[in-house]
Protein backbone atom coordinates (compact mmCIF):
# COMPACT_ATOMS: atom_id res chain seq x y z
CA UNK A 1 0.00 0.00 0.00
CA UNK A 2 2.88 2.54 1.12
CA UNK A 3 6.04 1.75 0.24
CA UNK A 4 8.74 4.46 0.91
CA UNK A 5 12.08 3.37 -1.31
CA UNK A 6 15.68 5.03 0.11
CA UNK A 7 14.03 8.21 0.55
CA UNK A 8 16.07 11.24 1.98
CA UNK A 9 14.76 14.75 2.79
CA UNK A 10 15.98 18.14 3.63
CA UNK A 11 14.16 20.85 4.73
CA UNK A 12 14.93 24.40 2.77
CA UNK A 13 17.08 25.35 6.01
CA UNK A 14 19.38 22.46 5.03
CA UNK A 15 18.37 20.46 7.89
CA UNK A 16 18.04 17.09 7.20
CA UNK A 17 15.58 15.12 8.42
CA UNK A 18 15.12 12.20 6.94
CA UNK A 19 18.57 10.17 5.20
CA UNK A 20 17.53 6.73 3.11
CA UNK A 21 14.77 5.48 5.04
CA UNK A 22 12.50 2.41 3.49
CA UNK A 23 9.39 1.20 4.79
CA UNK A 24 6.51 -0.80 3.47
CA UNK A 25 3.70 -0.69 5.10
CA UNK A 26 0.90 -3.30 4.12
CA UNK A 27 -3.31 -3.04 3.89
CA UNK A 28 -4.88 -3.36 6.94
CA UNK A 29 -1.53 -3.24 9.09
CA UNK A 30 -1.16 -1.14 12.51
CA UNK A 31 1.95 0.87 12.91
CA UNK A 32 3.04 3.00 15.47
CA UNK A 33 6.32 5.74 14.95
CA UNK A 34 8.02 6.10 17.44
CA UNK A 35 11.30 7.66 18.22
CA UNK A 36 13.04 11.01 20.43
CA UNK A 37 11.92 14.57 19.35
CA UNK A 38 13.53 15.32 15.97
CA UNK A 39 14.32 12.15 14.71
CA UNK A 40 11.95 12.43 11.50
CA UNK A 41 8.42 10.87 11.93
CA UNK A 42 6.47 13.67 10.99
CA UNK A 43 8.32 14.00 8.28
CA UNK A 44 7.72 10.60 7.13
CA UNK A 45 4.55 10.45 7.31
CA UNK A 46 3.88 13.40 5.63
CA UNK A 47 5.62 11.99 2.89
CA UNK A 48 2.39 9.70 2.87
CA UNK A 49 -0.23 12.13 1.84
CA UNK A 50 2.43 14.03 -0.26
CA UNK A 51 2.38 17.30 1.99
CA UNK A 52 6.64 16.58 1.74
CA UNK A 53 8.03 15.25 -1.58
CA UNK A 54 11.23 13.16 -1.08
CA UNK A 55 14.42 14.71 -2.27
CA UNK A 56 15.98 11.66 -3.12
CA UNK A 57 14.22 8.61 -3.69
CA UNK A 58 9.95 7.77 -4.06
CA UNK A 59 7.38 7.25 -2.13
CA UNK A 60 4.60 5.00 -3.66
CA UNK A 61 1.16 4.60 -2.10
CA UNK A 62 -1.33 2.13 -4.12
CA UNK A 63 1.63 2.09 -6.52
CA UNK A 64 1.36 5.49 -7.58
CA UNK A 65 4.66 8.15 -6.92
CA UNK A 66 3.64 10.84 -4.88
CA UNK A 67 5.62 13.20 -6.80
CA UNK A 68 2.98 12.82 -9.59
CA UNK A 69 -0.46 13.39 -8.19
CA UNK A 70 -1.60 16.57 -5.45
CA UNK A 71 -2.15 16.29 -2.02
CA UNK A 72 -5.74 16.75 -2.58
CA UNK A 73 -5.40 13.71 -4.75
CA UNK A 74 -3.91 11.44 -2.09
CA UNK A 75 -5.67 12.97 0.88
CA UNK A 76 -8.56 10.92 -0.73
CA UNK A 77 -6.90 7.63 0.38
CA UNK A 78 -5.16 8.84 3.00
CA UNK A 79 -6.03 10.74 5.50
CA UNK A 80 -4.06 13.07 8.28
CA UNK A 81 -4.95 13.90 11.87
CA UNK A 82 -2.59 16.53 12.88
CA UNK A 83 -1.39 16.94 16.56
CA UNK A 84 -2.93 20.35 17.02
CA UNK A 85 -6.57 20.53 16.16
CA UNK A 86 -6.78 24.09 16.84
CA UNK A 87 -4.61 24.03 13.56
CA UNK A 88 -7.16 23.28 11.04
CA UNK A 89 -10.72 24.43 12.36
CA UNK A 90 -12.23 27.32 11.23
CA UNK A 91 -15.79 26.97 10.56
CA UNK A 92 -18.85 28.03 12.70
CA UNK A 93 -19.97 24.93 13.69
CA UNK A 94 -18.66 21.04 13.93
CA UNK A 95 -20.66 19.96 11.54
CA UNK A 96 -19.90 22.60 8.53
CA UNK A 97 -16.01 21.17 10.18
CA UNK A 98 -16.74 17.90 9.66
CA UNK A 99 -18.37 18.53 6.11
CA UNK A 100 -15.43 20.59 4.62
CA UNK A 101 -13.25 18.06 3.21
CA UNK A 102 -16.32 16.37 1.71
CA UNK A 103 -17.00 19.17 0.04
CA UNK A 104 -13.74 19.41 -0.84
CA UNK A 105 -13.41 16.06 -2.41
CA UNK A 106 -16.90 17.26 -4.30
CA UNK A 107 -19.20 14.39 -2.33
CA UNK A 108 -22.97 14.90 -3.23
CA UNK A 109 -24.38 17.56 -0.79
CA UNK A 110 -27.14 14.45 -0.08
CA UNK A 111 -23.65 12.46 0.86
CA UNK A 112 -22.25 14.80 2.88
CA UNK A 113 -25.26 15.36 5.40
CA UNK A 114 -25.27 11.49 5.73
CA UNK A 115 -21.50 11.24 6.31
CA UNK A 116 -21.50 13.89 8.72
CA UNK A 117 -23.72 12.58 10.87
CA UNK A 118 -22.06 9.06 10.47
CA UNK A 119 -18.97 10.10 12.13
CA UNK A 120 -19.71 12.56 14.57
CA UNK A 121 -22.46 9.66 15.93
CA UNK A 122 -18.92 7.15 15.68
CA UNK A 123 -17.46 9.90 17.84
CA UNK A 124 -19.94 10.79 20.17
CA UNK A 125 -20.36 14.40 19.03
CA UNK A 126 -23.74 14.48 17.69
CA UNK A 127 -25.10 16.87 20.69
CA UNK A 128 -22.08 19.56 19.69
CA UNK A 129 -23.37 19.23 15.69
CA UNK A 130 -24.79 23.10 16.05
CA UNK A 131 -22.05 24.23 18.11
CA UNK A 132 -18.94 26.12 17.26
CA UNK A 133 -15.68 24.07 17.08
CA UNK A 134 -13.89 26.91 19.29
CA UNK A 135 -16.10 26.43 22.23
CA UNK A 136 -15.40 23.18 23.32
CA UNK A 137 -12.74 21.69 25.08
CA UNK A 138 -9.18 20.34 23.91
CA UNK A 139 -10.26 16.60 23.96
CA UNK A 140 -13.57 17.24 22.07
CA UNK A 141 -11.75 19.72 19.30
CA UNK A 142 -9.11 16.52 18.80
CA UNK A 143 -12.28 14.43 18.76
CA UNK A 144 -14.25 17.13 15.53
CA UNK A 145 -10.39 17.04 13.99
CA UNK A 146 -10.61 13.33 13.92
CA UNK A 147 -14.07 13.21 13.08
CA UNK A 148 -13.70 15.45 9.94
CA UNK A 149 -10.79 12.85 8.76
CA UNK A 150 -12.62 10.13 9.37
CA UNK A 151 -15.81 11.25 7.26
CA UNK A 152 -14.50 10.64 3.53
CA UNK A 153 -13.38 6.54 4.52
CA UNK A 154 -9.87 7.77 4.02
CA UNK A 155 -7.96 3.62 3.54
CA UNK A 156 -5.52 4.84 5.41
CA UNK A 157 -5.39 7.17 8.75
CA UNK A 158 -2.52 9.00 9.99
CA UNK A 159 -2.87 10.67 13.48
CA UNK A 160 -0.01 12.71 14.54
CA UNK A 161 0.80 12.43 18.59
CA UNK A 162 -3.21 11.55 19.10
CA UNK A 163 -3.05 11.10 23.04
CA UNK A 164 -1.47 14.52 24.16
CA UNK A 165 -3.67 16.49 26.18
CA UNK A 166 -6.10 14.00 27.07
CA UNK A 167 -6.87 12.60 29.78
CA UNK A 168 -6.79 8.37 30.91
CA UNK A 169 -10.73 7.79 30.00
CA UNK A 170 -10.39 9.85 26.69
CA UNK A 171 -7.10 7.96 26.13
CA UNK A 172 -8.13 4.25 26.29
CA UNK A 173 -11.52 5.64 24.23
CA UNK A 174 -9.40 6.75 21.62
CA UNK A 175 -7.35 3.21 21.67
CA UNK A 176 -10.24 1.19 21.67
CA UNK A 177 -11.82 3.27 18.49
CA UNK A 178 -8.63 2.80 16.69
CA UNK A 179 -8.33 -1.04 17.35
CA UNK A 180 -11.69 -1.63 16.20
CA UNK A 181 -10.98 0.68 13.15
CA UNK A 182 -7.85 -1.05 12.15
CA UNK A 183 -9.73 -4.55 13.18
CA UNK A 184 -12.39 -3.54 10.19
CA UNK A 185 -9.59 -3.41 7.72
CA UNK A 186 -8.34 0.14 8.28
CA UNK A 187 -4.76 1.21 7.64
CA UNK A 188 -3.29 3.09 10.59
CA UNK A 189 -0.39 5.02 11.07
CA UNK A 190 0.35 6.48 14.78
CA UNK A 191 2.90 9.07 15.45
CA UNK A 192 3.72 8.61 19.37
CA UNK A 193 5.35 9.32 22.29
CA UNK A 194 3.50 7.61 24.42
CA UNK A 195 4.86 4.02 25.28
CA UNK A 196 1.95 2.86 27.73
CA UNK A 197 -0.52 3.86 24.25
CA UNK A 198 1.50 1.82 22.21
CA UNK A 199 1.88 -1.18 24.14
CA UNK A 200 -1.63 -1.26 24.62
CA UNK A 201 -2.40 -1.08 21.25
CA UNK A 202 0.44 -3.68 20.31
CA UNK A 203 0.83 -2.34 17.14
CA UNK A 204 3.96 -2.81 14.72
CA UNK A 205 6.69 -0.30 15.69
CA UNK A 206 8.63 1.60 13.60
CA UNK A 207 11.65 2.85 15.57
CA UNK A 208 13.50 5.91 14.56
CA UNK A 209 16.55 8.25 15.60
CA UNK A 210 18.46 10.75 13.61
CA UNK A 211 16.40 10.45 10.30
CA UNK A 212 16.54 6.56 10.31
CA UNK A 213 15.05 3.76 10.96
CA UNK A 214 16.72 2.06 13.79
CA UNK A 215 14.29 -1.01 14.33
CA UNK A 216 11.43 -2.05 12.69
CA UNK A 217 9.10 -4.91 14.51
CA UNK A 218 6.44 -6.36 17.27
CA UNK A 219 5.63 -3.78 19.63
CA UNK A 220 7.38 -6.41 22.28
CA UNK A 221 10.05 -6.79 20.34
CA UNK A 222 10.90 -3.07 20.48
CA UNK A 223 9.69 -1.35 23.83
CA UNK A 224 11.50 -4.47 25.69
CA UNK A 225 15.02 -4.10 24.06
CA UNK A 226 17.21 -2.37 26.63
CA UNK A 227 19.67 -1.09 23.44
CA UNK A 228 16.95 0.21 21.36
CA UNK A 229 14.68 1.83 23.42
CA UNK A 230 18.34 3.80 24.87
CA UNK A 231 19.15 4.60 21.31
CA UNK A 232 15.88 6.11 20.02
CA UNK A 233 15.80 8.12 23.71
CA UNK A 234 13.10 6.62 24.79
CA UNK A 235 11.36 4.49 27.61
CA UNK A 236 10.03 1.06 28.22
CA UNK A 237 6.65 1.07 30.08
CA UNK A 238 6.77 1.16 33.38
CA UNK A 239 5.52 -2.69 33.76
CA UNK A 240 7.87 -3.39 31.09
CA UNK A 241 10.84 -2.23 33.55
CA UNK A 242 9.68 -4.14 36.46
CA UNK A 243 9.80 -7.07 34.69
CA UNK A 244 13.37 -6.86 33.39
CA UNK A 245 14.60 -5.81 36.79
CA UNK A 246 12.81 -9.21 38.02
CA UNK A 247 14.74 -10.89 35.15
CA UNK A 248 16.92 -12.68 37.36
CA UNK A 249 14.21 -14.35 39.36
CA UNK A 250 13.54 -16.68 35.81
CA UNK A 251 10.16 -14.48 34.85
CA UNK A 252 9.98 -13.53 31.58
CA UNK A 253 10.97 -10.25 30.25
CA UNK A 254 8.75 -9.59 27.07
CA UNK A 255 5.84 -8.10 28.60
CA UNK A 256 4.47 -4.59 27.70
CA UNK A 257 1.17 -4.02 29.13
CA UNK A 258 -0.54 -5.25 33.02
CA UNK A 259 -2.73 -7.40 31.19
CA UNK A 260 0.43 -9.38 29.63
CA UNK A 261 1.76 -8.64 33.05
CA UNK A 262 -0.71 -10.06 35.19
CA UNK A 263 -1.42 -13.70 33.53
CA UNK A 264 2.75 -14.00 33.56
CA UNK A 265 2.86 -13.08 37.14
CA UNK A 266 0.22 -15.57 37.31
CA UNK A 267 1.62 -18.35 35.75
CA UNK A 268 4.68 -18.07 37.31
CA UNK A 269 3.39 -18.03 41.19
CA UNK A 270 0.87 -21.23 40.16
CA UNK A 271 4.65 -22.67 38.75
CA UNK A 272 6.03 -21.71 41.66
CA UNK A 273 3.56 -23.16 43.52
CA UNK A 274 3.18 -26.73 41.93
CA UNK A 275 7.31 -26.82 42.84
CA UNK A 276 6.26 -26.28 46.33
CA UNK A 277 3.43 -29.03 46.56
CA UNK B 1 6.85 32.36 3.48
CA UNK B 2 10.67 33.32 2.49
CA UNK B 3 9.75 36.81 2.05
CA UNK B 4 9.42 36.25 5.92
CA UNK B 5 12.65 35.34 5.75
CA UNK B 6 14.35 38.53 4.90
CA UNK B 7 13.06 40.38 7.91
CA UNK B 8 14.18 38.10 10.61
CA UNK B 9 17.59 38.85 12.34
CA UNK B 10 20.38 37.06 11.52
CA UNK B 11 22.96 36.89 14.48
CA UNK B 12 26.69 37.97 13.21
CA UNK B 13 29.40 40.40 14.13
CA UNK B 14 29.51 42.95 10.71
CA UNK B 15 29.72 46.59 11.04
CA UNK B 16 26.83 47.01 10.16
CA UNK B 17 25.46 45.11 12.91
CA UNK B 18 27.35 46.52 15.14
CA UNK B 19 25.59 50.26 14.56
CA UNK B 20 23.16 51.66 16.66
CA UNK B 21 19.90 50.77 16.19
CA UNK B 22 18.41 54.22 16.54
CA UNK B 23 21.20 55.29 13.82
CA UNK B 24 20.05 52.67 11.63
CA UNK B 25 16.37 53.15 11.87
CA UNK B 26 17.48 57.18 11.58
CA UNK B 27 18.98 56.38 8.23
CA UNK B 28 16.28 54.36 7.26
CA UNK B 29 13.57 57.15 7.42
CA UNK B 30 15.97 59.28 5.29
CA UNK B 31 15.92 56.54 2.62
CA UNK B 32 12.16 56.63 3.51
CA UNK B 33 12.07 60.23 3.04
CA UNK B 34 14.43 60.48 -0.03
CA UNK B 35 12.28 57.71 -2.07
CA UNK B 36 9.06 59.55 -1.66
CA UNK B 37 10.63 62.87 -2.39
CA UNK B 38 11.32 61.67 -5.99
CA UNK B 39 8.79 60.90 -8.36
CA UNK B 40 11.92 60.19 -11.39
CA UNK B 41 13.37 56.88 -12.12
CA UNK B 42 16.97 57.96 -11.90
CA UNK B 43 16.72 59.01 -7.98
CA UNK B 44 15.39 55.97 -6.91
CA UNK B 45 17.73 53.42 -8.79
CA UNK B 46 20.53 55.23 -7.06
CA UNK B 47 18.47 54.99 -3.80
CA UNK B 48 18.53 51.48 -4.48
CA UNK B 49 21.94 51.18 -5.30
CA UNK B 50 23.30 52.58 -2.14
CA UNK B 51 22.36 50.42 -0.08
CA UNK B 52 23.80 47.43 -1.62
CA UNK B 53 27.60 48.00 -0.33
CA UNK B 54 25.37 47.65 3.38
CA UNK B 55 24.03 44.75 2.30
CA UNK B 56 27.69 43.21 1.57
CA UNK B 57 29.07 44.44 4.29
CA UNK B 58 26.18 42.79 6.63
CA UNK B 59 26.98 39.49 4.37
CA UNK B 60 22.96 39.06 4.15
CA UNK B 61 22.93 39.25 0.61
CA UNK B 62 21.25 36.24 0.48
CA UNK B 63 18.55 37.25 2.98
CA UNK B 64 18.13 39.85 1.12
CA UNK B 65 17.59 38.27 -2.42
CA UNK B 66 14.94 36.08 -0.83
CA UNK B 67 12.84 39.72 0.48
CA UNK B 68 13.37 40.69 -2.88
CA UNK B 69 12.05 37.43 -4.71
CA UNK B 70 9.31 38.01 -2.00
CA UNK B 71 8.85 41.61 -2.54
CA UNK B 72 8.13 40.83 -6.61
CA UNK B 73 5.09 39.56 -6.50
CA UNK B 74 3.85 42.74 -4.95
CA UNK B 75 5.77 45.32 -6.99
CA UNK B 76 4.74 43.35 -10.13
CA UNK B 77 1.31 44.06 -8.65
CA UNK B 78 2.26 47.50 -8.08
CA UNK B 79 3.43 47.88 -11.58
CA UNK B 80 -0.03 46.51 -13.22
CA UNK B 81 -1.82 48.71 -11.46
CA UNK B 82 0.03 51.87 -11.76
CA UNK B 83 0.22 51.21 -15.82
CA UNK B 84 -3.37 50.40 -16.06
CA UNK B 85 -4.50 54.02 -13.96
CA UNK B 86 -1.61 55.90 -15.63
CA UNK B 87 -3.06 54.53 -19.40
CA UNK B 88 -7.05 55.33 -18.42
CA UNK B 89 -6.32 58.84 -15.99
CA UNK B 90 -2.85 60.22 -17.57
CA UNK B 91 -3.98 63.20 -16.10
CA UNK B 92 -1.61 62.65 -13.34
CA UNK B 93 1.79 61.86 -15.34
CA UNK B 94 3.11 65.00 -16.44
CA UNK B 95 3.73 64.94 -20.31
CA UNK B 96 0.57 63.17 -21.02
CA UNK B 97 -2.45 64.24 -22.84
CA UNK B 98 -5.45 61.53 -23.64
CA UNK B 99 -5.28 59.96 -25.91
CA UNK B 100 -2.13 58.12 -25.57
CA UNK B 101 -1.28 57.58 -28.65
CA UNK B 102 2.86 58.65 -29.24
CA UNK B 103 5.62 55.89 -28.34
CA UNK B 104 6.65 58.49 -26.07
CA UNK B 105 3.65 58.51 -24.03
CA UNK B 106 3.88 54.54 -23.41
CA UNK B 107 7.62 55.60 -22.67
CA UNK B 108 6.35 58.13 -19.67
CA UNK B 109 3.37 55.62 -18.29
CA UNK B 110 6.28 52.76 -18.27
CA UNK B 111 8.65 55.37 -16.49
CA UNK B 112 5.95 56.73 -13.94
CA UNK B 113 5.05 52.74 -13.24
CA UNK B 114 8.60 51.31 -12.74
CA UNK B 115 9.33 54.53 -10.78
CA UNK B 116 6.43 53.54 -8.05
CA UNK B 117 7.12 50.27 -8.06
CA UNK B 118 11.35 50.87 -7.20
CA UNK B 119 10.22 53.34 -4.84
CA UNK B 120 8.36 49.96 -3.10
CA UNK B 121 11.29 47.89 -3.76
CA UNK B 122 13.42 50.34 -2.01
CA UNK B 123 11.48 50.87 1.02
CA UNK B 124 11.71 46.64 1.16
CA UNK B 125 15.10 46.27 0.96
CA UNK B 126 15.68 49.32 3.41
CA UNK B 127 13.48 47.76 6.07
CA UNK B 128 14.92 44.34 4.96
CA UNK B 129 18.25 45.65 6.13
CA UNK B 130 17.70 47.26 9.31
CA UNK B 131 15.64 44.30 10.44
CA UNK B 132 18.18 41.18 9.51
CA UNK B 133 21.28 43.58 11.09
CA UNK B 134 19.09 44.62 14.25
CA UNK B 135 18.45 42.19 16.89
CA UNK B 136 14.85 42.43 19.01
CA UNK B 137 16.74 43.04 21.93
CA UNK B 138 18.90 45.69 20.79
CA UNK B 139 16.12 46.91 19.11
CA UNK B 140 14.02 47.45 22.67
CA UNK B 141 16.96 48.96 23.83
CA UNK B 142 16.87 51.16 21.20
CA UNK B 143 13.34 52.14 22.12
CA UNK B 144 13.43 52.32 25.50
CA UNK B 145 16.28 54.49 25.74
CA UNK B 146 14.88 56.78 23.47
CA UNK B 147 11.95 57.22 26.20
CA UNK B 148 9.29 54.86 24.42
CA UNK B 149 6.68 53.86 27.43
CA UNK B 150 8.26 49.94 28.24
CA UNK B 151 4.85 48.63 27.54
CA UNK B 152 4.83 49.52 24.21
CA UNK B 153 8.92 48.92 23.16
CA UNK B 154 7.53 45.19 24.97
CA UNK B 155 4.69 45.14 22.40
CA UNK B 156 6.69 45.68 19.35
CA UNK B 157 9.52 43.82 19.88
CA UNK B 158 7.17 40.39 20.68
CA UNK B 159 5.76 41.43 18.11
CA UNK B 160 8.81 41.20 15.80
CA UNK B 161 9.52 37.66 17.34
CA UNK B 162 6.76 36.16 16.62
CA UNK B 163 6.51 36.60 12.72
CA UNK B 164 8.70 33.99 12.29
CA UNK B 165 7.06 32.14 14.84
CA UNK B 166 3.27 32.62 12.35
CA UNK B 167 4.70 32.13 9.20
CA UNK B 168 5.64 28.12 10.26
CA UNK B 169 2.12 28.13 12.17
CA UNK B 170 1.01 29.58 8.42
CA UNK B 171 2.96 26.45 7.23
CA UNK B 172 0.96 23.87 9.57
CA UNK B 173 -2.29 25.46 9.28
CA UNK B 174 -1.67 25.18 4.86
CA UNK B 175 -0.41 21.64 5.40
CA UNK B 176 -3.72 20.42 7.85
CA UNK B 177 -6.06 22.52 4.98
CA UNK B 178 -4.29 20.46 2.20
CA UNK B 179 -4.37 17.12 3.86
CA UNK B 180 -8.16 17.80 4.02
CA UNK B 181 -8.39 18.35 0.20
CA UNK B 182 -8.29 22.32 0.10
CA UNK B 183 -6.49 23.14 -3.70
CA UNK B 184 -5.17 26.97 -2.69
CA UNK B 185 -4.02 27.17 -6.29
CA UNK B 186 -8.01 26.17 -7.91
CA UNK B 187 -10.59 28.34 -9.27
CA UNK B 188 -10.73 31.98 -10.20
CA UNK B 189 -9.67 35.20 -8.75
CA UNK B 190 -11.96 35.35 -5.81
CA UNK B 191 -12.48 31.83 -5.24
CA UNK B 192 -8.55 31.66 -4.80
CA UNK B 193 -8.99 34.43 -2.30
CA UNK B 194 -11.68 32.63 -0.61
CA UNK B 195 -9.27 29.62 -0.71
CA UNK B 196 -7.06 31.66 2.18
CA UNK B 197 -10.11 31.71 4.78
CA UNK B 198 -9.36 28.73 6.10
CA UNK B 199 -5.30 29.63 6.62
CA UNK B 200 -6.62 32.99 8.25
CA UNK B 201 -9.25 32.09 10.69
CA UNK B 202 -7.08 29.30 12.81
CA UNK B 203 -4.14 31.82 12.26
CA UNK B 204 -5.66 34.78 13.75
CA UNK B 205 -7.58 32.61 16.42
CA UNK B 206 -4.70 31.05 17.73
CA UNK B 207 -2.86 34.15 17.57
CA UNK B 208 -5.18 35.42 19.60
CA UNK B 209 -5.06 32.60 21.98
CA UNK B 210 -1.16 32.96 21.82
CA UNK B 211 -1.16 36.37 22.94
CA UNK B 212 -3.75 35.99 26.10
CA UNK B 213 -1.39 33.06 26.99
CA UNK B 214 1.96 34.94 27.34
CA UNK B 215 -0.25 37.82 29.10
CA UNK B 216 -1.36 35.37 31.71
CA UNK B 217 2.66 33.76 31.60
CA UNK B 218 4.05 37.32 32.02
CA UNK B 219 1.49 38.30 34.77
CA UNK B 220 2.07 35.40 36.80
CA UNK B 221 5.70 36.08 36.27
CA UNK B 222 5.54 39.63 38.00
CA UNK B 223 5.15 41.96 35.02
CA UNK B 224 5.56 45.79 35.25
CA UNK B 225 5.79 44.74 39.09
CA UNK B 226 9.55 47.04 39.06
CA UNK B 227 8.21 50.42 38.43
CA UNK B 228 11.69 51.66 37.59
CA UNK B 229 13.15 49.43 35.17
CA UNK B 230 17.12 49.09 34.73
CA UNK B 231 19.11 47.45 31.77
CA UNK B 232 22.25 45.48 32.01
CA UNK B 233 23.62 46.75 28.41
CA UNK B 234 23.02 50.55 27.18
CA UNK B 235 23.84 51.75 23.94
CA UNK B 236 26.57 54.27 23.61
CA UNK B 237 27.29 56.14 20.35
CA UNK B 238 30.26 55.08 18.43
CA UNK B 239 32.39 56.63 15.31
CA UNK B 240 30.76 54.64 13.06
CA UNK B 241 27.42 55.82 14.36
CA UNK B 242 27.95 59.34 13.96
CA UNK B 243 29.87 58.57 10.43
CA UNK B 244 26.20 57.01 9.10
CA UNK B 245 24.16 60.06 11.06
CA UNK B 246 26.36 62.02 8.88
CA UNK B 247 26.28 60.03 5.77
CA UNK B 248 22.30 59.96 6.50
CA UNK B 249 22.42 63.95 6.49
CA UNK B 250 24.43 64.59 3.57
CA UNK B 251 22.26 62.01 1.48
CA UNK B 252 19.12 64.45 2.29
CA UNK B 253 20.65 67.51 1.90
CA UNK B 254 21.91 66.43 -1.16
CA UNK B 255 17.98 64.70 -2.30
CA UNK B 256 16.69 68.32 -1.34
CA UNK B 257 19.30 70.37 -3.17
CA UNK B 258 18.85 68.39 -6.02
CA UNK B 259 14.92 68.14 -5.79
CA UNK B 260 14.86 71.77 -5.65
CA UNK B 261 17.41 73.15 -8.33
CA UNK B 262 18.41 69.86 -10.67
CA UNK B 263 16.17 69.41 -13.37
CA UNK B 264 16.25 65.14 -13.31
CA UNK B 265 16.33 63.37 -16.60
CA UNK B 266 13.47 60.77 -17.32
CA UNK B 267 13.98 57.80 -19.46
CA UNK B 268 12.83 59.46 -22.46
CA UNK B 269 15.95 61.87 -22.48
CA UNK B 270 18.37 58.28 -22.59
CA UNK B 271 16.29 57.39 -25.47
CA UNK B 272 16.17 60.95 -27.24
CA UNK B 273 12.48 61.28 -27.92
Amino acid sequence: MIEVKDAFFAYPNGIEALSRVSLTIRNGEFVAIMGQNGAGKTTLVKLFNGLLKPTKGEVLVDGVNTRKVSVANLARKVGFVFQNADHQLFCETVEEEVAFALRNFGFKEKTVRKRVSWALNLLDLTEYRQASPFMLSGGERKRVALASVLAWNPKVLILDEPTIGQDHQQKDKLRQFIVQLNAQGKTVVVVTHDVEFVAECAPRVVLMAQGNIVADGSAEEILTDRDLVTKASIVSPQITQIFLELEDLGLPNKVINVHDGGRVLLNFLEGRLHERV
Amino acid sequence: MSVFEGFKFRSASSPVHQLDPRVKFFYVCIVFAVAVMFNKLLPLLLLFLIQIPFILVAGVQREWIRSMKGASVLALIIFTMNFVFSYFMPASVPGVEPPIDTPLEYVLIFERSLTMTFRFIVLVESFSVFFLTTSPDRLSLALEQSHVPYELCFAFTTAVRFVPVLAQEAQTIMDAQRARGLELERGNFVKRVKNYVPILIPLIVNAIRRSLELAEAMESRAWGASEKRTNLYVLKMKKEDYSLILLSLIMLVSAIYAWLFIPIPSLTTFLSF
